[in-house]
C-alpha cells in the first residue's frame, strides 16, 4: 500500500509542477503593467515602483521564477495586499470553514445520491425511478446560487426556521453551526447529488446484469443479500473514482455559496481577493486549493487500489 | 508510422463518388432515432424555446433593456410589464430576453472554441504518441484546478467582460474536451482500417481528417451539448459574483446579482432569470442525455 501511495505522489509531481507554473504565470499575464492595474489610475510612479518591488516584478523573469519556487519550498506565497497577512496564514485560517461546509455537503451528496441511485436502479422504469431521475435532473440543472436564494426566501425569511446567512464555528457552538451551514450545504450538494445518483443508477444497472448476480439469485440467495453483498459491493468500486470529481465540484461551488450566505471561507476570500485585485492572494489561494485537490485525488486512488485488488496487480 | 506522402491525384474524386450512398442513410436513421427519443425531444423543446427567444430578441421587445424608469420601479409582473420591473424601473421582460441572447452567444462561443481547439489538441495528443505526454501533462494540470476557481482567476487577470468570460471558460473546459477526443482517437488509431490507410500511404492529415475524426464525433457532440450547459451556468455564476459582464449588461447572472438585495420585496427579479437559466441548462442536459443514448452505442446500454 505504501508503494502505491509513493508511486501516486511521484506521478502527481509533473502535474503539480505545471500547476505551480501556470499559477506563477497568472500574475505575469495581466495585460499591460500589473503594478498600474493594482495601484489604480491615481498611483504615482513611486507607488508603482513600490508595488513592483513588493511583488518582485522588478526582477528579470528567471529570477522571479527562482524566487517563486524558493518561496514555495519554504511555504511562503507572499503577502495578501488587502490584509497584509501572509497568504498561507490567511488560507489556513479560512480553509477549515470551507472544508467543514464541503464535508457536510459531501455527506449529504453521498447519502442522498447513493440511496436514490440504488433505489432507482432496483426499481428501474417504475415511477420511483422516474421520480429519482427527475430530482437528479433538477439537481444538475438548477444553479446552486438560485437554489440558495430561493432557500433564503422560504426557510429564512418566510418561515424563519434558519438564518439568512452568517457563520458560527463548530467549535464555538455546534448547534448554531448546523443552523448556519445546513442551507448552504444542501444548496451546494444538489448538483453533485444529481450527478452521483445518475452515475450510481447506471453503474448498478450494469452490475445487476452481470452473470454472477444471476448465479447468486439462481442459487437462492435472498434478494437483499444479492443487492448488498454482490451488486452494491461491486458497483461502489467504480463509484469511488468520481469522489475526486465531486470534491472538486464542491470546492468550485463553495465559491458562490459562501458569497451568497456570507460564510468566511476560501471561496469568499478568493472572490473578495479577485474583486480587490489582491493578486498574491488569488495566486496563492488557487495554488493551495489545487494542491489540496490533487492530494484528495491521490487518496481516492489509494482507496480505489485498496478496494479493487485488480488495480494493484496491474501496477497502474 | 507511414511517411507523409502527397495525396494521390485521383483520391478526392473517388471519395466524393462513394459518399452519397454510404453516408446518408445512417444519418437519417440517427435523426429518426433522435426524434423518437423523448428526453431528447423535451430537451430540444426547452432549449429551443430559449434559443428562439434569444435569436428573436429584437422582435420580442422594443424596450431598451437598460432604459431606466424612476416611476416604474419594482412593478410586479402585470399587463404593462410582462415580467415586472427591477429597482431601476427597467423592464425585466426586455432584460431577460436580451439576457437569453447573451447566454446563447456566450454558450455558443465557448462550444465553438472547444470544438476547434479541443479537437485539435485531442487529435494531436491521441495520434502522435510523442506529443501525447507533453500535451496531456499540461491538460491534467489545467484540469486539476477547480473549474470555477480557475475561471475566476483568469477573469481576475484579464478583467471582467463578456469576451474575457468566454476566454476564461474556454481555457477551463478545452482540456476536458481534448481528453475526450484523445480517448477516441487512441482507440481509432489502432483500428485495422486506419492501419490499412497508413499502409496505403495516406498522409497523417488525411488519415485524421477522413478516417479518424469523423468517427470520433459522437462522444464530442455529446460532450459539447453538456459543455453548452456548463458554459451558460458558469457564466451566470461569474456574472452573479460580479466577475462576468459589467453591469448594466443584461446577463441573467447580473440581473440576479442586482435583484438579490430586493429578493424579499420583489422576488420576481431573481426568480425570472433564475427560471430561464434553469430551463436552458435542463434543456441542454436532456439534449445531451438523448444524444448520448442515440449517438454513443457503448454508453447506450448503461442508461
Amino acid at each position: 500500500m505504501a508503494g502505491i501511495a509513493l508511486r501516486r505522489l511521484l506521478g502527481a509531481l509533473p502535474v503539480l509542477l505545471i500547476v505551480s507554473l501556470i499559477t506563477f504565470a497568472l500574475l505575469r499575464l495581466i495585460p499591460g503593467d500589473p503594478s498600474s492595474v493594482i495601484g489604480g489610475p491615481s498611483a504615482t510612479a513611486d507607488q508603482l515602483a513600490q508595488i513592483r518591488r513588493n511583488l518582485g516584478l522588478d526582477e528579470p523573469l528567471p529570477m522571479q521564477l527562482v524566487h517563486w519556487y524558493a518561496g514555495l519550498l519554504q511555504g511562503n506565497l507572499g503577502r495578501s495586499l488587502l490584509m497584509g497577512q501572509g497568504v498561507v496564514e490567511v488560507t489556513f485560517e479560512r480553509l477549515p470553514v470551507t472544508l467543514g461546509l464541503s464535508l457536510y455537503a459531501l455527506v449529504i451528496t453521498l447519502v442522498a445520491g447513493l440511496a436514490s441511485g440504488i433505489v432507482a436502479a432496483l426499481r428501474q422504469n417504475t415511477w420511483v425511478d422516474q421520480l429519482a431521475m427527475m430530482v437528479a435532473m433538477l439537481g444538475i440543472s438548477v444553479p446552486n446560487f438560485f437554489l440558495g436564494l430561493l432557500g433564503i426566501i422560504f426557510f429564512a425569511v418566510k418561515l424563519g426556521w434558519l438564518p439568512t446567512g452568517g457563520y458560527v464555528p463548530f467549535s464555538q457552538d455546534p448547534w448554531e453551526w448546523f443552523r448556519t451551514t445546513t442551507m448552504p450545504a444542501v444548496s451546494l450538494a444538489m448538483l453533485q447529488m444529481g450527478l452521483l445518483a445518475r452515475i450510481t443508477r447506471s453503474t448498478m444497472l450494469e452490475v445487476l446484469r452481470q452473470d454472477y448476480i444471476r448465479t447468486a439469485r439462481a442459487k437462492g440467495l435472498p434478494g437483499r443479500q444479492v443487492v448488498v453483498k454482490h451488486a452494491l459491493a461491486n458497483a461502489l468500486i467504480p463509484i469511488t473514482t468520481v469522489i475526486g470529481i465531486i470534491v472538486s465540484l464542491l470546492i468550485s461551488g463553495s465559491v458562490v455559496t459562501e458569497t451568497l450566505f456570507s460564510i468566511p471561507g476560501m471561496g469568499q476570500l478568493l472572490t473578495q481577493a479577485v474583486l480587490n485585485r489582491d493578486y498574491p492572494m488569488v495566486q496563492g489561494g488557487l495554488l493551495l486549493t489545487t494542491v489540496f485537490l490533487v492530494l484528495v485525488n491521490i487518496m481516492v486512488d489509494i482507496c480505489y487500489a485498496f478496494l479493487d485488488p485488480r488495480v494493484r496487480y496491474d501496477g497502474k | 508510422m507511414a511517411s507523409d506522402t502527397a495525396m494521390p491525384a485521383g483520391a478526392p474524386l473517388e471519395d466524393e463518388l462513394e459518399v452519397p450512398e454510404r453516408r446518408q442513410s445512417p444519418l437519417r436513421m440517427t435523426v429518426v432515432r433522435l426524434f423518437r427519443h423523448q428526453l431528447f425531444l423535451s430537451g430540444l423543446v426547452l432549449f429551443g424555446l430559449i434559443a428562439v427567444v434569444g435569436v428573436l430578441a429584437p422582435l420580442l421587445t422594443d424596450i431598451n433593456p437598460n432604459k431606466l424608469g424612476m416611476r416604474t420601479r419594482f412593478q410586479a409582473p402585470d399587463a404593462a410589464f410582462l415580467f415586472g420591473t427591477d429597482n431601476f424601473g427597467r423592464s425585466l421582460w426586455s432584460r431577460t430576453v436580451w439576457g437569453a441572447q447573451l447566454s446563447m452567444m456566450i454558450g455558443l462561443s465557448v462550444v465553438l472554441l472547444n470544438a476547434v481547439f479541443g479537437t485539435l489538441i485531442g487529435a494531436l495528443a491521441g495520434y502522435f504518441p510523442r506529443l501525447d505526454n507533453v500535451l496531456m501533462r499540461v491538460n491534467d494540470a489545467l484540469m486539476a484546478f477547480p473549474a470555477i476557481l480557475l475561471a475566476i482567476a483568469i477573469t481576475a487577470v484579464l478583467g471582467p467582460s463578456i469576451v474575457n468570460a468566454i476566454l476564461a471558460l474556454a481555457i477551463v473546459y478545452i482540456p476536458r474536451t481534448a481528453r475526450i477526443v484523445r480517448a477516441s482517437v487512441i482507440v481509432l488509431r489502432e483500428m485495422e482500417y486506419v492501419q490499412a490507410a497508413i499502409a496505403a500511404g495516406a498522409g497523417h492529415w488525411r488519415i485524421l481528417r477522413r478516417h479518424i475524426l469523423p468517427n470520433a464525433m459522437a462522444p464530442l457532440i455529446v460532450q459539447l451539448s453538456f459543455l453548452f450547459a456548463y458554459a451558460v451556468l458558469s457564466e451566470a455564476t461569474l456574472s452573479f459574483l460580479g466577475l462576468g459582464a459589467v453591469p448594466p449588461t443584461p446577463t441573467w447572472g447580473n440581473i440576479m446579482a442586482e435583484g438579490r438585495q430586493y429578493m424579499v420585496e420583489a422576488p420576481w427579479i431573481i426568480t425570472i432569470p433564475g427560471i430561464a437559466l434553469m430551463i436552458t441548462v435542463m434543456g441542454l442536459n436532456l439534449l445531451g442525455d438523448g444524444l448520448r443514448d442515440v449517438l454513443d452505442p457503448r454508453l447506450r446500454i448503461q442508461q
